[in-house]
């Protein structure tokens, strides 16, 4: 039933598009059993992408299409949609562009097949994050599900990731950041310098912390162990009594009405700090720069106890084979070379490859963006809009600064059953 | 011969009670069934387990937020009942020309040709710390600090549900009071009855399948609901469907399925109980 629903989807799509005819065939005929029609180069390819929101990006779709003739369909999905669809329907995507924390989840469902290191033009270039999990030779791992435990398995068509670095590679990573609180300078008239200081009596009612649990949790724990109410093993694996003693005191808290709300999406972040409901709160970055962009000042607080850092990646569907899975590889070292790298630094996020990103951009952008250096002239976003002006500072300053400053990376934690089950009492209290 | 009239009956019937095989007994026959799976963080595992409904009944989150999402329905329901039924009455017995009737009823009706998502969030800007409610009151010199609770509270929730709801609860009362023979009233009057006595032991006892289709409507519907009460209470309040939500979306689907059949049998139960009480084919 539901493989010939995706193959009815697969021809209209066909239909659809004449230039990604020849591609789609070669996507559903895998489905539903229709001849195999190899195409001879990647003009006709189309390649299904899936993935959350902030990496489904038209340009590079377009870019993509100019450069390598292979058609990128892309799917913004939320991201625990993500998750269900790369674990329910693998026949459904061809690029599963998930984060690390989920790779943990669901590269063990066998949806996903790991990558020859080999083909990976650029692979070594990879900033260390990703393979040894090293940013700099004498950093420390961060706690939480750091990118490099989940970067490698054992061997090809294994699902069991490996201790070190293997051959074979699970997720290409496209963007990554660290995340802190948000705070509106102008209406918390005091310093803020550490996570506790959401906890601040004179925020009460004006503060809001993410409602996603496996990474509201993280926030929680962030704010807990700065406030010295909890003392963890690790953040991003808690015991149970840690879950407990990190949700009795988030009631205890939302009960003394220190939470305005709680946000779920990133546009609910933006309009709480927007208009003035949370002076400080849980936020992404280029939820700062919308509300900046409305001319509300924002500042994206660097904090003592360091960052809470997600990142994402790229993951081939185990069905690719033969030439899309080869027009997949050539889309992964295109998305390396440079290009791609440039677009999203300028946005505020870091990409996988610094050294290529670096020549796609200018002295200044590459000053301000990656180095912490005032800008010389006015920095743009992609789109050309202007997003700082000239003399401005990135919040958090240079990378090696803010991705050094990590303390936790996004999680999916051994206890998830009993966590979303104290994180609902925590809702319902 | 009679034979072959069993035969057509039984074919007459068919269409529908195969619609409504595919499209409601084997879909909730398969909620039943998940509801006693196992599951893992990636995968739902056939078995047969009751651990789903021991979790979900034992915990006590679970008779909190069915006590919340009871009393948010109770409170929706007075609130609709008594707004639902002022307005009714006044289209069905003080406006006299039918013309003007329609037009009004028409009034009521358009709102909700817009999404019910859209006029919901409409509240958020009005009911904010800087809203237009708040910023009004200030201005007007009634109130020195804005108001906190208009916004991401549970009057916040219950204030949308009855903008979103008192509909259903105006057409099927409407639809009973115009059917209410205008002699009885006359009668009333001349056998000495007051506006008030008319109305208590006249109209209410005939409007009474009205009032109780409506009631089913609002009930099932603010039970059901999770948008509403994520929405407008900020995330700050739980209902038994934004358990579910969350359940599904981190993959827990037996979890989800096992408090859905837990939800229907409670609703059933209620929507059984208020059918005892009316007659509603009497309506039909």
């Amino acid at each position: 039933m539901a493989r010939k629903m995706k193959g009815g989807i697969g021809r209209r799509r066909m239909l659809k598009g004449a230039a990604g005819a020849a591609g789609a065939v070669v996507g559903s005929g895998a489905i539903t059993g229709f001849p195999m029609i190899w195409a001879q180069t990647t003009k006709n390819i189309v390649l299904r992408q899936c993935g959350t929101g902030v990496s489904a990006i038209n340009e590079i779709a377009e870019k993509c299409k100019a450069d390598l003739g292979i058609t990128l369909q892309m799917t913004a999905l939320d991201s625990d949609a993500v998750v269900q669809r790369v674990v329910t329907q693998p026949n459904s995507f061809d690029i599963g562009d998930i984060e690390y924390w989920m790779c943990k989840k669901v590269f063990p469902a066998n949806t996903l097949q790991a990558m020859d290191v080999k083909k990976i033009k650029y692979f070594d270039k990879i900033v260390p994050i990703f393979t040894t999990g090293k940013l700099k030779p004498d950093s420390v791992i961060a706690q939480g599900t750091a990118p490099n435990t989940v970067s490698f398995v054992e061997g090809p068509g294994s699902t069991k990731f490996a201790k070190g670095q293997t051959g074979w590679f699970t997720m290409i990573p496209t963007i990554y950041n660290a995340d802190t609180l948000g705070i509106r300078p102008d209406l918390v008239g005091r310093k803020i310098e550490n996570w506790k200081d959401i906890l601040d009596p004179k925020f009460k009612g004006k503060t809001s912390i993410l409602n996603i649990p496996s990474i509201g949790i993280m926030d929680a724990a962030m704010i807990c162990e700065s406030a010295g109410i909890v003392k963890y093993g690790d953040k991003g694996n808690m015991t149970k009594a840690e879950i407990d003693k990190t949700i009795d005191f988030l009631i205890k808290t939302k009960k003394e009405g220190q939470f305005r709300a709680f946000w779920k999406t990133f546009d609910e972040s933006v309009n709480l700090m927007t208009s003035g409901e949370v002076v400080i709160q849980s936020m992404w970055s280029p939820a700062v720069s919308a509300v900046r962009a409305k001319g509300v000042p924002c500042v994206y607080q660097p904090l003592k106890e360091g960052y809470r850092a997600w990142g994402g990646g790229l993951s081939l569907a185990k069905h690719l084979q033969g030439a899309q899975l080869d027009a997949a590889y050539e889309y992964i070292n295109w998305y390396l070379s440079g290009w791609v790298g440039a677009f999203l630094n300028r946005q505020g996020y870091y990409s996988a490859v610094l050294e290529t990103a670096k020549a796609n951009m200018s002295a200044d952008e590459w000053g301000f963006w990656m180095e912490g250096k005032p800008a010389q002239g006015d920095i743009k976003n992609p789109q050309g809009v202007v997003v700082e002006k000239k003399g401005a500072v990135r919040d958090g300053g240079s990378f090696y600064e803010r991705m050094g400053a990590v303390a936790c990376w996004n999680a999916v934690m051994d206890e998830d059953r009993y966590m979303v089950q104290k994180w609902n009492q925590f809702i319902a209290a | 011969m009679s034979r072959v009239k069993h035969w057509i009956t039984y074919l007459q019937v068919a269409p529908l009670a195969l619609v409504f095989l595919l499209f409601l007994v084997v879909p909730i026959a398969t909620i039943v069934v998940v509801s006693f799976f196992d599951y893992n963080t990636t995968q739902i595992i056939p078995a047969f387990l009751l651990q789903n409904y021991e979790e979900l009944l034992l915990s006590p989150v679970t008779w909190r937020t069915y006590q919340q999402t009871i009393q948010f329905a109770v409170i929706t329901w007075a609130l609709t009942l008594v707004i639902g039924f002022t307005v009714a009455y006044f289209m069905a017995f003080h406006v006299r020309s039918p013309t003007v009737q329609t037009v009004l009823f028409l009034l009521c009706t358009i709102p909700f040709w817009t999404s019910n998502v859209i006029r919901m969030i409409s509240w958020i800007p009005f009911l904010g710390r800087n809203g237009l409610a708040n910023t009004t009151l200030i201005n007007m010199g009634l109130i020195q600090q804005p108001l906190e609770f208009l916004l991401y509270s549970d009057f916040a929730v219950v204030l949308a549900y009855v903008h979103l709801y008192t509909l259903f609860m105006v057409v099927p009362i409407f639809n009973s009071m115009m059917r209410v023979d205008r002699s009885l009233l006359e009668a009333a009057r001349d056998a000495g009855a007051s506006g008030w006595q008319t109305l208590v032991n006249v109209i209410l006892p005939l409007c009474k399948p009205g009032i109780a289709i409506g009631s089913i409507f609002i009930v099932t519907i603010v039970m059901g609901d999770f948008v509403t009460v994520r929405m407008m209470s900020g995330g700050l309040s739980a209902s038994v469907g934004l358990m579910m939500a969350n359940a599904m979306s981190l993959l827990q689907s037996p979890a989800a399925a096992a408090n859905a059949v837990v939800l229907l049998l409670l609703v059933l139960f209620i929507v059984a109980a208020m059918m005892r009480m009316v007659d509603i084919r009497k309506e039909l």
